[in-house]
């Protein structure tokens, strides 16, 4: 699949971001943060930002912007649209908590419903996208048990990274909260490199000879195309990685994405707080991910490119 | 809606013999003709003179080579919607513009309402969608929808306008959920097939196969060689082995 | 909620009819106008070419009428010829100056105008022009298209594969189509193996490629190219020898019995035996006499030798033929190394054509009349029916194989019997047509009209067309010895004879719609050559003025002086004439018009128009009146409706007479062009059962066709397996008669003038070794393409913009060549560097690419990067238009010895791989610019304004 930059950093961002939101918010309500004013306006100022930009970046991939909003129409069907609506849905309970942390700077009373209201949403969005891929049948690296659980997890784990660095930098660092990050880097991590080891392994079970019924007669090659220059379907699906080059990226993304973060927070944790080590490990965290993405969209076979060539999807 | 109806009054289809299917691409052009002023005005096209030429087709015609050396045979595949009954192009949609007709079977995507994710195009695995670039919505097969049912037309042209153009007599119309329909009896006298039935989408189009060749390899080969007449004789005897055949006329 | 859908709508403001000029097929269309613009085009179903079906090309007719290349105005070269720099000019200034040219050139030395048209489907008026006009220099393109087909067809059978005869679709059981077919009659042969494909008739395509109408053959015969007229005859001997041969049919309607004199060494050796009145003789074997031939009931004997009555020794010609065939030579273990085609395939399929022929016989109950006055009750046909085109004609020998398939088809009893391939009034003619050329050098004169038509049908040495020397007379040496029965002329060698000043200087070039600077010319490079090639005392170019009308931004404009612009299909009138290329169906003779749907939107001319104009103006007879006035001050259509040929015989045959009563012949009828667009634009003449079948032996077929003007007699049609004229020319080349050949030309003549058909190899393989020139090189048009028209079409050249070499998968790997591999394709003139890609469906000795998809870089109105110059590539380039140099020897065009038909698909060439960088096709000539500013959109909304117009309406 064509990776579109636009919706790789939707997803790698607002994830972030509902990652953010959500620990930030868990941390307060179990009491291992105190909802101090400055906290409460970096910590959901960045996750605000990070939802918001991602969120626009996403319609940017539309060929119609402007009639984004029917997207909230469908969630009884379509998990785009369910993504949408939580999206949204998010911002009340999550408007609600971060107003009473910074006005009242407490989270407790209705405002601990509005936060574990806010936590469960922003998951349920996190989930929705992932399921936006993984409900895909025409994908075989992506209609993955995996699939959503990994989107969930590394919002986690990227927001996690957010949460310890800004906790570090407002002068409150928390060993739960590097320790979690480390934790969720480490989840993410091992579900990522299952996930890779499950698609790799799996039978590529379609064939041009099954795409066409034509199988019957022997081994089916595509003799002319339709039209001689690329067209959509071939631009948006014939997307293709190498595969050593694919190797390669799985490394950067797990160095970058998940080792180097968890180690440099861990580190700096031991240093008693390094603000600028903790700043590597998100510009660490972010490289890797948009790589680990990139990836999720580049190795995604699609099953109609066997019309187009491939040999096996 | 984009959830899909419990079932259709109809299954509008078609049926495309590959046994008869020579590629001659007139179902290709005469659906991009139709459709860039119909439902789905306009199908773009991008760079239409110069380099990288490309454009929304909602047909389109491939051909593909089964089989090695002397078994092998050539086939040409038209590859468009399937309408399938239950697809996921249509249960993906966000916003409602790609939606399934109670009445027909349709599938359609509203060009007013589509947002152009892209989202059905990745849903669908026979590359029926396809986005244009120029209008920012998807496009699809309609089945004709403006032709099928329209008044304006004469009762024998009230068919795709792909069916209307196939010089060979290639794609076939009509309602595949009625057993009694002439398409319904040739996929059964043909056996017609599905395309990735595994996938689950259960299409309505339906695809004839190509049939047994009739050479040498076939196992029906019938003569091998005519008998020669006159026995044994030499080349110029034989030659007035003629001579009294026809002369006893 | 669901969305409305207008289901409904209204489609056009207007439907107009007319007729499609995307190929040279001709369907009837009907265009939906909308706002006064084209809304969509579909196939006519009264139409009896098409029944309302439509290819690809046809249906996207729109992006033709709203190509960018469209020419807009007259243009006159300012820069080098080749550059593409012009000026406009005014319609008064252009025709003011061609009439200068071609005026100074008719008072002077007519024949040195040469005025070729390419795929002009208005020969009867473009060449009554001509012979107004004086010069001997006229043809269209089917010297480089189809003329072997022609030729070979007129003198055996009166008829014609190409578009002027059809299988039976309906009653045929066994198919059997040789070579590429895509060319003419593409709707009707689609429809028609659907119709076989639907009845389970056998199908067999015998195509060194396997796609198109190839791929769905119950059996596909992978023959190495230029073969096929040896595995027609090793089937012939098969049949032969089992004595598998329609024998009463034989007798009835072909010259089998009739006698040959076999006298070696005299004059008349090898000619009919005739009688003083010149009747053909037969032995009968009822009286035991010699006996005219002719003469209904008689027992003629087929085998035997007889004694004339001046003691000389004469035998039936089917003895002859017989001898011929049953040469061991033809025996299928021999012919099977240079076919490709097994020995066991060949005699199964004879076997097959024996059982369809004589085991299924077709019988209908109609009775009819043969020539003779008997009466039958029942028409009883073999239904085996063969179609051929291109593959054939385009080799230099395919003027014999193309007899050989039609002795195969006489032999077999099914020529235009139920079943059998039939002919398309006005065809069956004589055998070959009553028409000699015309314009020997002597008859040639300033300010004279030709005595009669350029083209015709040579009986013998006689009637070609070269002087006391035997020179050429034509610049294109067509009914010369180059090329005797060149019926349709060599287009191919014009430029090439004229650069040269071989025979003779010309001074003016006049060209219309034939792309002959690139994908219509054989040999670009040296054609190009001549085309700017300046002669070195006067510094003037060596082909002085050339004036082109096309309407498009073909390469060919950029090479000429004057422009002028004609008209898109449906801009224009037209018609489709019967004393032209008709579009006749089996059951009944029809022609057609163009009108006028939409109006020119820039400032343009029909060149019909225009040729009318340009013959008021030089004043030639039959364009002026009496007076000196013009004779259609109408223009075409006025033409179209008051032009008599032969007194009541004009261009259309439909609504004659005073009102419009009369079918054929008749006085021009003033409303006529309105009754044709009341009818769909065509008139179709539907014969009666009767008339169906056997016309070339049915009195009552004969008889009309007599009274419409088709034949100059009533007499049947002999099938001449046994070609007369041919052994005339033999004849001479052994210095016999009046007009023998120069003594260069005599062995060549000797050997190619055979009476009977015979296959001999394609000149250009046997010249060249094998070992290095290893692969036959081909060429296929694709349905969607029709010459180079389709790569200005936006939607056209989104489905063919570049194209490959296709190559058999195994022999590729053999040579370590895969899918998407850059390779050079070697001929003995040059190389062509080209992507590959690998097929299973080709003869291993065979490669082969679309045709007419590359592109001269800036041509069309293309971006100059556009792939069609960049991906795209030509196989001219590597074809000559001359053969091989040998040894002392004159250089005879590339073509068909006996009728000139160039041989494109005779190349010969080698693969070696290429460099993938540049990943470019080569050679790329310097871009063409174009003489506007190139205003190109980013994208194509068409239809856009149709939609518009729905929501305005406000549903």
């Amino acid at each position: 699949m064509h990776p579109a930059y636009s919706v790789i950093f939707f997803t790698t961002a607002s994830g972030a971001g509902y990652g953010l939101l959500s620990l930030l918010l868990l941390f307060a309500l179990l009491g291992l943060v105190s909802p101090d004013v400055w906290l409460g306006l970096t910590g959901f100022g960045l996750a605000f930002v990070l939802i918001v930009a991602g969120l626009l970046s996403s319609t940017a991939h539309l060929g119609r912007p402007e009639r984004a909003w029917r997207a909230f129409s469908q969630w009884r069907s379509s998990w785009l649209s369910r993504e949408g609506v939580m999206a949204v849905l998010t911002f009340a309970p999550a408007g609600i908590a971060a107003l009473g942390w910074v006005l009242l700077g407490e989270v407790s009373g209705a405002l601990a419903w509005a936060g574990w209201a806010a936590i469960l949403c922003a998951g349920m969005t996190v989930y929705c996208t992932g399921m936006i891929y993984a409900s895909l049948k025409t994908i075989r690296q992506w209609h993955h048990p995996l699939v959503a659980l990994n989107y969930v997890v590394l919002a986690l784990a990227t927001g996690a990274v957010l949460l310890d660095t800004l906790l570090t930098m407002t002068g409150q660092p928390s060993r739960q909260a590097t320790w979690t990050a480390v934790a969720a880097l480490a989840i993410a991590l091992a579900l990522k490199l299952a996930y890779w080891a499950s698609i790799d392994s799996a039978n590529k079970s379609y064939t041009v000879g099954r795409a066409t019924g034509l199988g019957r007669f022997g081994k089916v090659q595509p003799l002319d195309p339709p039209h001689t220059e690329p067209n959509f379907v071939m631009r948006e699906m014939g997307y293709r990685v190498g595969r050593k080059h694919a190797a390669r990226l799985r490394l950067i993304a797990a160095l970058l994405g998940f080792i180097l973060p968890a180690v440099l927070l861990a580190i700096a944790e031991q240093a008693g707080g390094a603000p600028w080590l903790n700043s590597i490990a998100v510009a660490s965290a972010a490289a890797g991910v948009v790589v680990e993405r990139w990836l999720f969209f580049a190795e995604a076979e699609h099953v109609v490119m066997l019309y187009y060539g491939a040999g096996a999807a | 809606m984009t959830t899909l109806p419990q079932t259709t009054a109809k299954k509008l289809g078609l049926v495309i013999d590959l046994d008869t299917c020579v590629g001659c691409q007139a179902c290709a052009t005469s659906c991009k003709e139709w459709n860039t002023g119909g439902y789905s005005a306009p199908l773009t096209d991008q760079n239409p003179y110069g380099a990288d030429q490309h454009g929304a087709w909602l047909n389109r015609i491939h051909s593909f080579e089964a089989g090695e050396g002397d078994a092998s045979r050539t086939v040409h595949f038209p590859r468009s919607c399937l309408h399938c009954e239950e697809p996921d192009c249509v249960t993906v949609c966000p916003t409602g513009a790609s939606y399934k007709r109670e009445e027909d079977g349709i599938v359609l995507v509203n060009p007013d309402t589509c947002i152009g994710c892209k989202l059905c195009s990745w849903a669908c695995p026979y590359g029926a969608r396809e986005y244009d670039y120029g209008h920012g919505v998807m496009k699809k097969c309609t089945l004709c929808v403006d032709r099928i049912y329209n008044d304006n037309l004469l009762p024998e042209d009230r068919v795709p306008a792909c069916v209307r153009a196939c010089p060979t007599g290639a794609r076939h119309f009509g309602d595949l959920g009625d057993p009694s329909s002439e398409v319904s009896q040739l996929v059964r006298r043909r056996g017609g097939f599905d395309l990735l039935p595994e996938m689950g989408y259960k299409p309505v189009n339906k695809y004839l196969p190509p049939r047994e060749r009739r050479d040498g390899r076939a196992a029906n080969a019938a003569s091998t060689a005519l008998p020669e007449s006159g026995g044994g004789a030499s080349r110029l005897d034989k030659l007035f082995g003629w001579a009294d055949r026809l002369l006893s006329r | 909620m669901k969305p409305k859908v207008e289901i409904s709508a209204p489609v056009a403001d207007e439907i107009k009819t007319s007729t499609c000029y995307m190929c040279a097929c001709r369907c009837g269309i009907k265009v939906y106008l909308k706002d006064g613009q084209v809304r969509y085009i579909e196939g006519n179903r009264d139409h009896p070419v098409n029944r309302g079906v439509l290819c690809g090309k046809g249906s996207a007719g729109i992006m033709q009428q709203y190509s960018p290349a469209r020419l807009r105005a007259p243009l006159l070269r300012v820069g080098e010829r080749g550059k593409g720099e012009f000026k406009e000019i005014s319609w008064d200034e252009a025709l003011g100056l061609a009439t200068q040219w071609l005026g100074d050139v008719r008072d002077s030395d007519p024949k040195k105008l040469a005025f070729f048209t390419g795929r002009d489907q208005s020969q009867s008026l473009t060449g009554w022009w001509a012979i107004q006009f004086g010069t001997p220099n006229y043809a269209a393109h089917g010297g480089f298209c189809s003329v072997n087909m022609a030729a070979a067809g007129l003198y055996t059978f009166g008829g014609s594969f190409w578009e002027f005869g059809e299988p039976d679709w309906a009653h045929t059981r066994y198919f059997m189509l040789f070579g590429v077919a895509e060319d003419h009659a593409s709707n009707p042969i689609k429809m028609g193996i659907g119709k076989l494909k639907a009845r389970g008739a056998k199908f067999v395509s015998i195509n060194p490629v396997r796609t198109g109408y190839s791929a769905i053959a119950d059996e596909w015969v992978g023959i190495k190219p230029g073969t096929d007229g040896l595995f027609v005859a090793s089937l012939i001997r098969e049949m032969l020898k089992a004595d598998r041969v329609d024998a009463e049919y034989l007798v009835r309607y072909t010259n089998a019995p009739w006698l040959v004199i076999d006298d070696k060494g005299s004059a008349d050796h090898g000619l009919f035996a005739r009688d003083r009145k010149g009747n053909p003789l037969a032995f009968d074997k009822k009286t035991g006499k010699l006996t005219n031939a002719m003469l209904p009931d008689i027992a003629p004997a087929m085998i035997g030798d007889f004694k004339l009555k001046d003691g000389r020794k004469a035998v039936p010609a089917f003895q002859l033929l017989a001898r011929r065939f049953l040469d061991v030579r033809y025996a299928p273990e021999r012919v099977e190394k240079e076919t490709g085609v097994p020995a066991d395939t060949i005699r199964r399929i004879a076997a097959e054509l024996a059982e369809a022929a004589f085991e299924q016989e077709v019988v209908l109950d109609v009775p009819w009349t043969d020539w003779a006055g008997r009466k039958h009750d029942k028409m009883i046909g073999r239904p085996i029916s063969m179609h051929a085109m291109r593959g054939i004609s385009a080799h230099s020998n395919g003027f014999h194989t193309c007899r050989l398939i039609h002795v195969l088809q006489i032999l077999l009893g099914s020529i235009d019997c139920p079943g059998g391939f039939r002919y398309k009034p006005p065809y069956p003619k004589q055998t070959p047509p009553w028409l000699k050329p015309s314009g020997k050098p002597r008859d040639v004169a300033p300010s004279e009209p030709l005595g009669g038509p350029h083209l015709g049908f040579p009986l013998g040495p006689d009637d070609l067309l070269v002087d006391e020397n035997g020179t050429p007379g034509r610049i294109d040496k067509a009914f010369s010895w180059d090329a005797p029965l060149a019926a349709h002329g060599l287009m191919h060698m014009v430029i090439t004879n004229a650069g040269n000043r071989d025979p003779y200087p010309i001074d003016v070039l006049f060209l219309y719609m034939a792309n002959m600077s690139w994908n219509s010319t054989m040999n670009v490079p040296e054609v190009l050559g001549h085309l700017t090639a300046r002669d070195e005392k006067t510094g003037d170019y060596k082909i002085p003025k050339i004036i082109y009308s096309d309407a498009y931004y073909s390469e060919m404009v950029a090479y000429a002086d004057l422009i002028l612009p004609d008209t898109t299909y449906l801009e224009r009138w037209d018609c489709i004439s019967l004393l032209d290329r008709p579009v006749s169906e089996a059951d009944g003779p029809a022609d057609s018009i163009r009108q006028p749907v939409i109006k020119p939107d820039r400032d343009v001319r029909a060149f019909q128009e225009v040729l009318i104009d340009l013959g008021a103006r030089l004043k030639l007879p039959g364009f002026v009146t009496d007076k000196g006035k013009p004779k259609y001050p109408g223009g075409y259509p006025d033409y179209i409706v008051n032009h008599e040929r032969k007194p009541g015989i004009g261009p259309l045959a439909g609504w004659r007479g005073q009102k419009g009563e009369a079918y054929g012949v008749g006085a021009p009828y003033t409303k006529q062009l309105q009754r044709y667009i009341e009818n769909g634009c065509f008139h179709f003449h539907k014969l009666k059962p009767s008339m169906h079948y056997y016309k070339h032996a049915n009195r009552e077929y004969l008889d009309w066709a007599l009274q419409m003007g088709y034949r100059g007699t009533a007499t049947p049609i002999v099938f001449q397996l046994y070609s007369e004229p041919m052994q005339h020319f033999h004849l001479a080349a052994e210095g016999h008669g009046p007009v023998v050949p120069p003594k260069h030309h005599r062995r060549r003549i000797a050997t190619f003038f055979d009476p009977l058909p015979f296959w001999y190899a394609p000149f250009e393989g046997s010249l060249l070794d094998d070992g290095d020139y290893p692969f036959a090189a081909v060429t296929q048009r694709p349905m969607a393409m029709y010459h180079s028209w389709g790569s200005q079409n936006a939607w056209l050249r989104q489905i063919h913009g570049a194209n490959r070499l296709y190559i058999n998968a195994a022999r590729a790997r053999e040579m370590d060549i895969a899918d998407d591999d850059w390779v050079w394709i070697i001929g003995y003139k040059g190389r062509v560097k080209a992507q590959v890609k690998l097929q299973e469906g080709v003869n291993p000795d065979t490669v082969w690419t679309w045709n007419a998809i590359g592109k001269r870089s800036g041509a069309w109105s293309l971006d100059k990067d556009a792939p069609e110059a960049t991906r795209g590539f030509l196989l001219n380039h590597l074809i000559s238009e001359l053969l091989p140099v040998r040894p002392g020897g004159y250089r005879y065009s590339n073509s068909d010895p006996v009728t000139g038909q160039a041989a494109w698909y005779d190349l010969r060439v080698r693969i070696e791989k290429a460099e993938a960088d540049p990943a470019r096709t080569e050679p790329f000539y310097e871009p063409i610019d174009t003489p506007w500013k190139r205003d190109l959109p980013d994208t194509l909304r068409f239809g856009e304004q149709f939609r518009r117009d729905r929501w305005r309406r406000g549903s």
